[in-house]
């Protein structure tokens, strides 16, 4: 058993012996993702927090049956994401997962700042800041980001925010949304791009 | 070496480092001769970076309570 398999599964042992502080160790860990991550899928934050009340609760009856094959954090957020899923689907907003957003073909760069053998015909523009310390104190432009991030496709936004809001690595990622490695990386190259012409027009010093 | 169009599609799969040995070192030439490139890779970079930098949203003590209260509910 690896060293993150035997902390999860004495995490459960604990939980499942009735210890309150390991449960609530295990929601500090997670619920704060799994808002962010419901919120992906309804239509709501209020919507979410439901979505995530149920999910604990899920957790709680199913955890005798967690058998390790997964690591913890994966087998609960599945059980969130099945949830959020169904309720999305309730709500009308299922993310079609097979109609894949991987194919949609827009670039990275709007072709027309390129020649056409592909150098920079109109070159990135300097940003009036440089460092995500700095980005944090404008708001503006912070709260625009966090909007675009709102309106990317359903699965790009997902992607970025497991992987770049919450740091997740690409094989839970992939693990937890059932999708490959590939589709992984381009559904998170297409967000990531669309999202830095977002901040490129608040950010493009004259 | 690829262009600067292509370049831009495959920033991703560079921070990601998952190019071929050759396709990487081919990528990082390109950019050490090529500034608007350097600063386009450099703005990819300060996005992943903001994106991360983004304070989680902090659990409502009343949520907490609630789910405590479930918890003790639960294991009696």
């Amino acid at each position: 058993m690896t060293e993150a398999r035997a902390a999860d599964k004495a995490l459960v042992d604990r939980i499942l012996a009735g210890e309150e502080q390991a449960f609530a160790e295990l929601v500090d860990a997670h619920h704060a993702s799994m808002l962010r991550l419901a919120h992906a899928y309804v239509s709501s934050s209020s919507v979410a927090a439901e979505v995530v009340q149920e999910t604990w609760m899920a957790v709680l009856k199913g955890l005798e049956r967690f058998e390790g094959r997964s690591a913890l954090k994966t087998w609960v957020f599945r059980i969130l994401t099945n949830r959020a899923k169904t309720r999305g689907v309730k709500e009308g907003r299922s993310i079609p997962f097979s109609a894949m957003e991987a194919e949609d073909r827009e670039p990275a760069v709007d072709p027309a700042q390129f020649s056409r053998k592909g150098s920079w015909a109109e070159k990135p523009s300097q940003w009036e800041v440089t460092t995500p310390e700095d980005m944090l104190d404008r708001k503006q432009a912070m709260a625009s980001l966090m909007e675009a991030l709102e309106e990317l496709p359903p699965q790009q936004k997902l992607v970025v925010t497991m992987r770049d809001v919450e740091g997740w690595d690409s094989k839970d990622v992939c693990n937890v949304l059932e999708i490959s490695e590939t589709n992984q990386r381009v559904l998170l190259h297409r967000g990531r791009s669309k999202l830095r012409r977002l901040l490129d027009e608040h950010l493009a010093g004259s | 070496m690829p262009s600067c169009q292509e370049l831009t599609e495959l920033v991703t799969d560079y921070l990601e480092d998952e190019m071929s040995f050759g396709d990487r070192v081919r990528f990082k030439m390109h950019v050490a001769m090529c500034p608007p490139c350097k600063r386009y890779l450099n703005q990819m970079k300060v996005t992943v970076e903001t994106l991360g930098s983004v304070p989680a949203p902090v659990i409502p003590p009343d949520v907490k309570d609630d789910l405590m209260a479930a918890f003790r509910d639960w294991k009696s």
